[in-house]
């Protein structure tokens, strides 16, 4: 089957099978290996892109399902060779150290920040429920969050 | 003091790609050619194979190969080994079962390798493992540890009662005599249960054969790529080892479950050369990682603390069964000995102590090391016994253990269980982490939370830590096949720039950035002109690879040895450019000067006249690079004191940690940010052991929790923020750096802190994993409730 998608800004097709899922579809076709696997139910989180602006994890989408969608990885965060402020701040207060879970956390964080500007810690913990670490323990990710949405809360009000 | 140097809270270098999505796992790469393997598993326990039949499988479209147990017979590859011997009370050596790459004849735990399917692509494998017809006949599995001596099976039919030893540690007599004289004897029954390490990133191999080069190609997630290369080469005999290339890339994580040799990583590195030395990729699914990768923990305890009248330890007595699961694993047999009783001291000067533990084979997945491995399962059972003995004895849990630390004057210190720790100060990170953690406002706090229909408690634990595993000759004397020193080069080029080469792994430490803040410090260059390099055995030199919080204390040392090679041969130089005598040449922040005066070369433009020798010192080998390998004297010692606070709902039994405290003795600390980052891990890994993790297995041998949705990992909104110190640091001795080690800490200090602060709260012990369910029915089964009643 063919599918036809815009990923990073990007338009892309590529022949898949109809098992094929999305993040097989982005990592092994696309070669964008960025998005992870990490579990086979669902839980981890690793695989978190955004499909039209929203979060999804991506083993848990067939390939087919994202046709004619807009699809953005961590490879796609970056704007004009700078980095996000999440990404700035997953570097800077060390929320990341193997960093196999970090795409999908950075992915997952982005779109709370666009649903919700301004989270207290609980929203923040509660939101990455989807979002396993196993290096972390979390106190440096939730850090990091919190303080890219508080430069983004600048940032907005800096353009308005 | 240099920019970036030791010390400095440096976000890390590697960063960048990580959070770019740039990374470079196994999984990530791929090969022109690649096929793709897939295991076929046993979905028995224990089961003998009667017959396999590869036509079905081999008949599926794209299949290249199958292969079993017979195929890896025939071509005589080696078994699976444990690399570490213990021996039994009576002298005899372990009993080790055989474990072949693939399962010949009995299958001995459900996810057992049978066979390998090679195809064109995943799916093709996938469909095809469906297809292979496997005939077994099941037998009766032996599952419970505490049985497993009587247990009608056997899960290697030679080895009797299923034990594989019954090992003993400490002066039996000395103990029974203090015990008989003993004013109370606390003692207790307890359980700590089997945990699966759970990196991030599955296990994952691409096995390359070279026909044109003979020579083979191995890339897989591995902690130690050295250790990997050593073994499939002596061992399994795939390759020779001069012929045999290993590469760790970037690695997810590993908690000790990618040091070891598993069997998937040796079948597609031989199955490449089957068919024709097209690369061939396995990545295991998470449901094979429960299944396979090497379990953690698993003993059933009993310990009994003897005490005089005013709370003083007189002896410890323990008995510990340990689980080994269907195999011994490549460090199984150390983990329960060596890395357990040895720590049965813990931070007290108890007199005397005996240990004796039996291991057992079971029709489980291996048991192996995991964050802390050995040390975890000392430490818990120590602090909470000795939290009970304050119970019965009625004192405060804090003085108690005051009372018996062995003094900072007394460093060095002899335990009875034959560690020597160099230095310590046990008192000092008590008190700090009673005053973070405000324990005089506890009571206020407490009634407080009654208020409100809340049990609150408190819980203590000292912990105290073996890291850097060391020196090799008394490492050698115990048992251990290798030596656990570790290697470094340090590469100048033409222009400047360094090379660092390290025999360890870094898979989430930092070591690119601890070790270019160590390199920057000592050769005084800047931070950004340091290059660490790891994980290839064709780039770096042998070495032993990142377990067991070991690769700064000795790694990191074997850099600064390397670092001083370079010095002493660029004031040969300098004293030659300078026309001084190489005695007056004195180094410091990146410069040779003569001393006493301001005649002076850099560092640079020394290196530049190595390797462009115009005007140089006669007979002086050109170039500048040097090597060193580092074995040290002794272990190295953390310590530290947590504190923990929790909220019981008594309705629902609910467990919400309400505040944590962790102050650590690292020693010196050369990166902060990182140190702090080690410790908020392992912590979470230790509550994760205390409240929610559990491996659990049916009567017949069939994991239960064998995905995410049944094995319950720790997520962001199970735990709290911490309050993290390791400012209260005494040097160790036994590197120049004076670093201890922080990798396995929080692992190794937390669920005595958690399970002690629930006993606080209902006023009973709640075995771990501590779940809703089980502090509720302690809690109707408590003399508190009874009490209300």
């Amino acid at each position: 089957m063919r599918v036809s998608m815009t990923v990073n800004g990007k338009a892309v097709s590529g022949e898949v099978e109809p098992r094929t899922l999305l993040v097989e579809f982005l990592r092994n076709q696309l070669g964008l290996t960025g998005t992870h696997v990490g579990c086979d139910t669902s839980q981890c989180g690793c695989c978190v892109v955004h499909v039209d602006g929203v979060s999804v994890k991506s083993c848990t989408m067939l390939a087919v399902q994202a046709d004619g969608a807009s699809v953005t990885t961590i490879e796609g965060l970056a704007q004009g060779g700078k980095l996000h402020p999440l990404q700035q701040a997953f570097h800077e207060h060390h929320g990341l150290q193997c960093g196999f879970c970090t795409p999908g956390m950075i992915m997952s964080a982005a779109d709370l920040l666009q649903r919700n500007p301004d989270p207290t810690e609980h929203e923040v913990r509660e939101w990455l429920e989807g979002n396993l670490c196993r290096c972390t323990g979390y106190h440096n990710i939730v850090k990091a969050i919190l303080a890219a949405a508080q430069t983004m809360r600048g940032m907005a009000k800096a353009a308005e | 003091m240099v920019d970036k140097g030791i010390g400095a809270r440096v976000p890390r270098k590697e960063d960048l790609r990580f959070i770019t999505g740039r990374g470079r796992y196994t999984d990530d790469i791929n090969q022109p050619g690649q096929v793709y393997a897939v295991f076929v598993r046993s979905p028995h326990a224990h089961a003998r194979i009667k017959r396999i039949d590869k036509g079905p499988a081999l008949a599926m479209p794209g299949v290249l190969a199958v292969l079993d147990g017979q195929d890896v017979a025939a071509d005589g590859l080696g078994n699976l080994i444990c690399g570490w011997l213990v021996k039994s009370k009576d002298g005899s050596p372990m009993k080790m079962g055989k474990h072949p790459l693939l399962a010949q004849e009995k299958v001995r735990y459900v996810g057992d390798r049978v066979a390998v399917v090679v195809a064109e692509t995943r799916e093709q494998a996938k469909d095809a493992a469906e297809a292979l017809v496997v005939e077994y006949e099941e037998l009766p599995a032996v599952v419970d540890l505490a049985h497993a001596h009587d247990a009608p099976a056997l899960v290697h039919d030679e080895i009797p009662n299923n034990l594989c030893y019954d090992w003993e540690l400490g002066d039996k007599a000395a103990v029974d005599a203090a015990f008989a004289k003993a004013h109370h004897v606390t003692k207790m029954e307890l359980v700590n249960n089997r945990l699966v390490p759970n990196a991030m990133e599955p296990r994952a191999a691409i096995g390359h054969y070279d026909p044109g080069q003979d020579a083979y190609t191995l890339y897989l997630t591995s902690q130690n790529p050295h250790v990997h290369r050593l073994v499939i080469s002596a061992f399994i005999g795939i390759a020779p080892e001069h012929k045999l290339r290993v590469v760790a890339p970037d690695v997810g994580g590993g908690f000790g479950s990618k040091i070891f040799i598993y069997g998937e990583e040796c079948v597609v590195l031989w199955a490449s050369k089957k068919v024709g030395g097209r690369p061939v990729k396995w990545v295991a699914e998470r449901s094979e990682s429960f299944l396979t990768d090497a379990h953690g923990r698993d003993h059933v305890t009993t310990a009994e603390l003897a005490l005089d009248k005013d709370g003083n330890f007189l002896a410890l007595r323990v008995n510990t069964k340990a689980n080994l699961g269907g195999y011994m694993s490549t460090f199984s047999s150390c983990i329960p000995t060596y890395l357990y009783a040895t720590l049965l001291a813990g931070q007290y000067k108890t007199p005397a102590i005996y240990c004796d533990v039996q291991a057992y084979y079971t029709n489980t997945a291996p048991v192996d090391a995991y964050r802390g491995a050995g040390r975890p399962e000392a430490s818990f059972l120590l602090e909470t016994l000795v939290d009970q003995a304050a119970i019965e004895m009625g004192m405060d849990p804090a003085e108690i253990r005051r009372k018996n630390f062995i003094p900072k004057t007394a460093f060095p210190y002899q335990t009875p269980v034959a560690l020597v720790y160099d230095t310590g100060d046990y008192e000092a990170c008590l008190d700090e982490a009673l005053r973070l953690v405000d324990y005089a406002g506890f009571p206020a706090r407490r009634a407080e939370s009654e208020r409100r229909g809340k049990l609150r408690g408190i819980g203590i634990s000292c912990y105290i830590e073996a890291c850097g595993i060391a020196p090799s000759a008394v490492v050698g004397s115990l048992g251990a096949g290798v030596g656990l020193w570790e290697s470094a080069k340090v590469r100048f080029t033409h222009t400047g720039k360094v090379q660092v080469l390290t025999g360890t792994h870094t898979h989430g430490q930092g070591h690119e950035t601890t070790f270019s803040q160590l390199v920057a410090e000592k050769l005084g260059v800047p931070y950004e002109d340091v290059e660490v390099i790891h994980g290839d055995t064709e780039k770096t030199p042998v070495g032993m690879g990142t377990y067991g919080s070991r690769s700064l204390a000795v790694g990191g040392e074997a850099i600064v040895k390397a670092c001083d090679k370079i010095i002493a041969k660029g004031k040969k130089i300098a004293a030659h450019l300078l026309e001084a005598s190489e005695a007056d040449i004195e180094f410091k922040d990146g410069k040779f000067t003569v001393a006493g005066t301001d005649k002076s070369k850099t560092i640079g433009e020394v290196v530049f006249a190595a390797y462009v020798p115009h005007n140089y010192p006669p007979g002086l080998e050109p170039g500048m690079e040097e090597g060193a390998f580092f074995d040290p004297p002794n272990f190295t010692f953390p310590a530290g004191t947590y504190v923990c606070e929790v909220e019981v709902d008594p309705q629902t039994g609910e467990v919400d940690i309400v505040k944590f405290v962790a102050v650590d003795d690292f020693g010196n600390v050369v990166n902060p940010l990182i140190v702090e980052g080690q410790v908020h891990g392992g912590l979470v890994q230790g509550i994760g052991q205390a409240l929610l993790e559990g491996v659990r297995y049916d009567e017949g041998g069939q994991l239960l929790t064998g995905s995410y949705m049944d094995y319950c990992m720790p997520r962001a909104d199970d735990v709290p923020s911490f309050e993290v110190h390791t400012s209260r640091g005494t040097a160790c001795t036994s590197n120049s750096l004076g670093v201890k080690g922080c990798g396995e800490a929080g692992a190794i200090g937390a669920p005595a802190a958690v399970i002690n602060a629930i006993r606080n709260a209902i006023g009973v012990r709640v075995e771990m994993p501590a779940t809703p369910e089980r502090v509720w029915r302690a809690i109707q089964a408590s003399p508190l409730a009874k009490a209300a009643e």
